[in-house]
């Protein structure tokens, strides 16, 4: 009898929620299944949901970094380690950097009251609309004709540095705002200069914020193709650019390409894990608070 | 005396690292492409060569079939997407506004999603679309009907790539919904239902109007990162079959590498961002007019 329990919802709302998260989930799971399958498996007519799974299409894309004799590599194609490799560098650095001086600047915008913080402000919102697709020309131009950085993991972390400060910015501005200025000027009445009040008493007190800005800028820095495509050359190329050749090839060997996927897939869904309570907070910050 | 100086310039010390590399690697890019756009330039060249030709580029685009379609494909990406995903995206988020103990679990599980990378999101369904093994025909054939081509014809491909965007982006929807019904005030919601209000009713006329300022800065979110989708219709179709899916993102990019025209890209870029400023203009007007319009409602009721 459900009267017994009066809070307990219909069945059919329970159905939906299995339902969704099946959608939601389901396409992943699909892919890491498949990265555990041999190429022949998963062309074969015959789709068995039961098959031994195998870890040898990681061995094939991680060969370089295999401390024993895989049996089934007879040549190790090193591009996808080189790869991963330039990906870890070119995400961290570029996220370290936004973080350091995107707060800088959020703090001076929200604290110190100096002509122009509202044309500030603006341009950083209209910055934040800028699709990467429009930055390709003159990026590829400037980088390679005026800086002569192109092909270097330094261009690559600059151009990301560009793209992701406006929405740290952004978001952490809100954060910052929070902040009540009593604890600054106790700090100031104490003798603290302008810098140790930012970095030993702001700093620690928007630690989530700064949470949600290092995953959203990592995540595009990991993620983004486009710019890194036409920036990088052969060894420079990032993760999703290799993944982009490689799914170009006529005969695709869908067990390898599904394992690199998954590897590029795996730092964002661990922050999502570790992290989703700030990743929330950043996403609705802008657009609930206004 | 120094301390006052000090005081003065820090907030320009802050600023100026974020301000040098913006002006230098996004202020700049945007000028030089701006003044690229009047250029017929081809990679080969530095830009000093290329040739000064004026409006040319922006007025051959309007008579360009290929470029029309692209921005048609845009738009009409665009919308359909915005549309689906915020019926969606809202309709689940009053759906699942309740008590439930693994809130937590599923927004994390929801937004999965948006968190991997587009590339990879593009190989999942592409590996799904497949017309032989994909999950999709796989089950049709089991049950008995045709194979559909999911991504070799016009119109199912277009379908496609909508289909995973919004499987892609409705939790960012939802999550947004989701966090402006959960602070709305309780009170106005009890007074309804003490006044006999229908589940409807409350729906209709007291959440969706409360909600409403976020949703629609929601929308337009949503409506400029759209804007932005590249990877995933470059890893499912490449813009085709034909120009089905091509959209302006992915044809600027080709333009520049594939017909090697740096100033045609650069120019339709130019029309990209500024129907992208429009946006941006109209969303920044709209929070401006809301914060005045509580601002000078808060001053009504503290004066009465």
């Amino acid at each position: 009898m459900s009267t017994l329990q009066p809070k307990r919802q219909s069945p059919a709302f329970y159905a939906l929620l299995v339902a969704l998260i099946v959608m939601s989930v389901g396409p992943i799971m699909l892919m890491f299944t498949t990265s555990l399958r041999l190429n022949v498996d998963i062309m074969s007519d015959s789709s068995s949901l039961f098959f031994m799974p195998t870890i040898r299409n990681y061995e094939t894309a991680l060969c370089d970094f295999l401390w024993y004799e895989a049996a089934h590599i007879d040549y190790c194609d090193k591009t996808f380690g080189r790869a991963l490799i330039n990906s870890l560098i070119v995400a961290t650095v570029s996220t370290f950097l936004t973080l350091t001086i995107g707060c800088m600047a959020a703090y001076a915008l929200v604290r110190f009251r100096f002509m122009g913080r509202d044309t500030v402000s603006m341009t950083t919102l209209l910055m934040r609309m800028v699709p990467p697709a429009v930055l390709l020309v003159p990026v590829f131009g400037i980088w390679s004709f005026q800086f002569g950085i192109d092909g270097t993991l330094a261009g690559l972390v600059l151009a990301y540095v560009a793209l992701n400060l406006p929405f740290v910015i952004w978001i952490l501005q809100s954060f910052i705002s929070q902040v009540p200025i009593q604890l600054e000027e106790a700090a100031r009445m104490d003798g603290a200069g302008p810098f140790q009040v930012f970095f030993l008493v702001v700093l620690p007190l928007i630690k989530p914020g700064l949470a949600a800005a290092s995953i959203f800028t990592f995540r595009i820095a990991w993620n983004e193709f486009l710019i890194g495509n036409a920036l990088a050359d052969r060894d420079s190329r990032t993760v999703p650019v290799t993944i982009v050749n490689s799914i170009t090839e006529f005969n695709l060997d869908w067990g390898v390409v599904m394992a690199t996927g998954m590897l590029l897939a795996v730092p964002p869904i661990l922050f999502t894990f570790v992290a989703s309570r700030q990743i929330i907070t950043g996403m609705t910050a802008g657009a609930v608070k206004g | 005396m120094t301390t006052a100086r000090a005081n003065r310039f820090t907030p320009y010390l802050f600023l100026a690292p974020a301000a040098l590399i913006l002006a230098v690697a996004l202020m700049y890019p945007i000028g030089y492409m701006v003044y690229a756009s009047f250029l017929d330039w081809n990679p080969s060249q530095t830009i000093g060569e290329a040739e000064w030709v004026g409006l040319r580029n922006y007025v051959n685009l309007w008579s360009d079939a290929a470029f029309l379609e692209s921005l048609g494909v845009t738009l009409s990406f665009t919308a359909v997407v915005v549309v689906i995903e915020m019926i969606l995206g809202v309709g689940l988020a009053l759906l699942l506004d309740r008590e439930l103990r693994g809130m937590a679990v599923l927004r994390t599980l929801f937004i999965l999603p948006m968190m991997i990378a587009p590339i990879v999101v593009g190989l999942m369904w592409r590996y799904m679309y497949h017309p032989t093994v994909g999950i999709f025909n796989r089950t049709l054939k089991s049950l008995g009907f045709e194979p559909i081509p999911w991504l070799s014809d016009g119109s199912w491909a277009f379908a496609s790539v909508v289909i995973a965007d919004v499987w892609q982006w409705t939790p960012f929807i939802f999550i947004l919904s989701l966090a402006a019904l959960q602070s709305m005030p309780r009170s106005a919601l009890e007074a309804a239902r003490i006044d006999g209000a229908t589940g409807w009713q409350i729906t209709l006329f007291i959440k969706l109007p409360l909600m409403m300022p976020v949703l629609i800065v929601t929308a337009l979110l949503r409506l400029i990162d759209s804007f932005k989708v590249l990877e995933v219709i470059l890893v499912l179709t490449n813009g085709g079959p034909g120009l089905s899916t091509e959209i302006m993102s992915l044809r600027i990019s080709r333009t520049a590498s594939e017909f090697r025209e740096l100033g045609v890209a650069a120019a339709m870029s130019n029309y990209l961002l500024i129907l992208l400023m429009l946006i941006t203009m109209a969303m920044f007007t709209y929070t401006k007019i809301q914060e005045r319009r509580t601002a000078a409602q808060r001053a009504a009721s503290e004066e009465a």
